[in-house]
């Protein structure tokens, strides 16, 4: 058992995702998967679909527009497209993550930085890869989940990607409530705060608390 | 004995019925809209249509047509989504939508984001003011909570039923509805993030865009998924478009912001290369 880990149980996976890299997994239904900032502040953008009918995804928007704000923590429900629960966030050591900004690309990074991005690595290229090896392809690439990542949203509408609240070892857990397949990019952008300007690997522990 | 119970019958019937005119309704050809838009001449207009509150349209509309969406009665909410009609896999992104240009809520001079860092449309002018890019549509799960039904053939359709059904008209499928932008029922959000439904400006809102590649362009007007109205509320769209020409060079928009000037860049990048 796993001092990181939030659930008792039995650990049935427990991985350590190299920065920038990507992961997946189906959790299945009633057990936890636990993402623990080992470096502190590093974004972990994620995505969720139905793992028997990936048609049916993760929805920023039904997630946001069910719960009534934008900001992700403990009790908030994940949604799908069709505005069912996929996941429930459990426990969260940090306070609020984001699921406005979506993942960096290379192409949305020429648009930020300047074109001299355009061949660093970038969150799509993990979800891409990583996706296809489930069968999913660029349709299926929507708005995500950036746990760990900051964007506040200013009175007059600005928003943007600031430092980050997390720290080394905190965590956030999240319930799945049917199977469920999550894909992750551990986030390599380096051009703004979302990782600290340093990618640091992540923690991925799933237990079944029965 | 029925007047349709043989072929000719049926027929004429069936022809009696041409010419009738309700509010709700396309207008072919669009050049025989009765009020033209000032400075549009009739004959550049390409699509005229009024949809009713829980129905949807859809069209592909060429690079530079100009797109005028008005809320004619002062409860429409136009729930949109764009796509590359060249590959429609490239489609409209909210979350670089609103990352991009540094600001959540749209208005005049906002563009509509590509995921592959191209403008597929430009907000040109916004009389409203009451927009959303955050909570996307309706599911029919929430309006069969909301209102008990969330059925697209039913007394109060869900976005997500009307946007899937105009999607699959384009060989598209549920992988294809996207989260999607609306125009007319306005949300803000506070410091601790919780959203407040600001609704409507009122009768004859309108919002102008400029398709800066050939797009397919789906459309639902169905009430805000926050619209806290326990009715289902929702009036007529009006929707016009003309021809016209992509936002170029020397055009203040072009240099309008750093992000603004290379995403334009990209989308007359891809254009030259691809011929269009």
């Amino acid at each position: 058992m796993s001092a990181t880990s939030v659930v008792d149980g039995t650990v049935t996976s427990d991985d350590v995702v190299p920065a920038r890299a990507p992961w997946s997994a189906v959790v299945p239904a009633g057990h936890v998967l636990s993402i623990v900032d080992l470096g502190g502040n590093q974004a972990v953008d994620c995505l969720l679909y139905h793992a028997h009918d990936t048609s049916e995804r993760y929805s920023a928007a039904d997630t946001i527009a069910a719960q009534g704000n934008i900001f992700l923590t403990t009790g908030s429900v994940l949604r799908s497209c069709e505005g069912r629960a996929l996941m429930t966030v459990v426990a969260d050591d940090v306070g609020r993550h984001d699921t406005i900004g979506g993942a960096c690309s290379k192409e949305s990074n020429t648009l930020r930085y300047g074109h001299h991005t355009r061949h660093q690595h970038a969150c799509v290229e993990n979800f891409l890869r990583e996706g296809a090896k489930w069968g999913l392809g660029k349709r299926d690439l929507v708005s995500n989940i950036n746990w760990y990542m900051n964007v506040p949203v200013e009175a007059d509408g600005t928003l943007g990607i600031v430092d980050g609240l997390s720290a080394p070892g905190l965590t956030v857990a999240l319930r799945a409530e049917v199977d469920t397949l999550v894909l992750v990019s551990n986030c390599p952008q380096v051009n703004n705060p979302c990782n600290g300007f340093d990618p640091t690997p992540v923690r991925m522990i799933v237990t079944d608390p029965r | 004995m029925s007047a349709t119970r043989t072929t000719a019958g049926a027929r004429d019937h069936a022809r009696a019925q041409g010419g009738t005119v309700v509010q709700a309704m396309p207008t072919l050809p669009a050049s025989a809209w009765a009020a033209p838009p000032e400075g549009v001449a009739a004959a550049d207009l390409t699509w005229a249509e009024v949809v009713g509150g829980g129905n949807y349209t859809n069209k592909v509309v060429a690079r530079g047509t100009t797109l005028r969406l008005t809320d004619l009665e002062g409860d429409a909410c136009a729930h949109l989504l764009v796509f590359n009609a060249d590959q429609p896999w490239e489609r409209l992104n909210v979350a670089d939508t609103v990352k991009v240009p540094w600001q959540a809520y749209l208005g005049a001079g906002h563009p509509l984001l590509s995921d592959q860092g191209r403008v597929l449309a430009t907000v040109l002018a916004d009389s409203s003011g009451r927009h959303d890019a955050l909570c996307g549509t309706s599911s029919r799960l929430r309006n069969e909570q909301r209102y008990g039904d969330g059925e697209a053939q039913g007394p109060s359709p869900a976005g997500r039923e009307l946007l899937l059904l105009a999607a699959l008209k384009h060989g598209l499928g549920p992988r294809d509805v996207a989260p999607s932008v609306s125009f007319f029922q306005g949300i803000r959000v506070g410091e601790d993030g919780a959203l407040a439904f600001t609704g409507s400006a009122g009768p004859g809102g309108s919002v102008t865009l400029r398709a800066e590649l050939p797009l397919v362009v789906l459309v639902a007007n169905v009430p805000h998924p926050l619209d806290p109205r326990a009715s289902y509320t929702c009036s007529p769209l009006e929707i016009l478009a003309w021809r016209g020409a992509p936002t170029a060079p020397g055009d203040p928009l072009w240099t309008a912001s750093p992000e603004a000037e290379r995403a334009f860049l990209n989308t007359a990048d891809y254009a030259t290369a691809r011929g269009v």
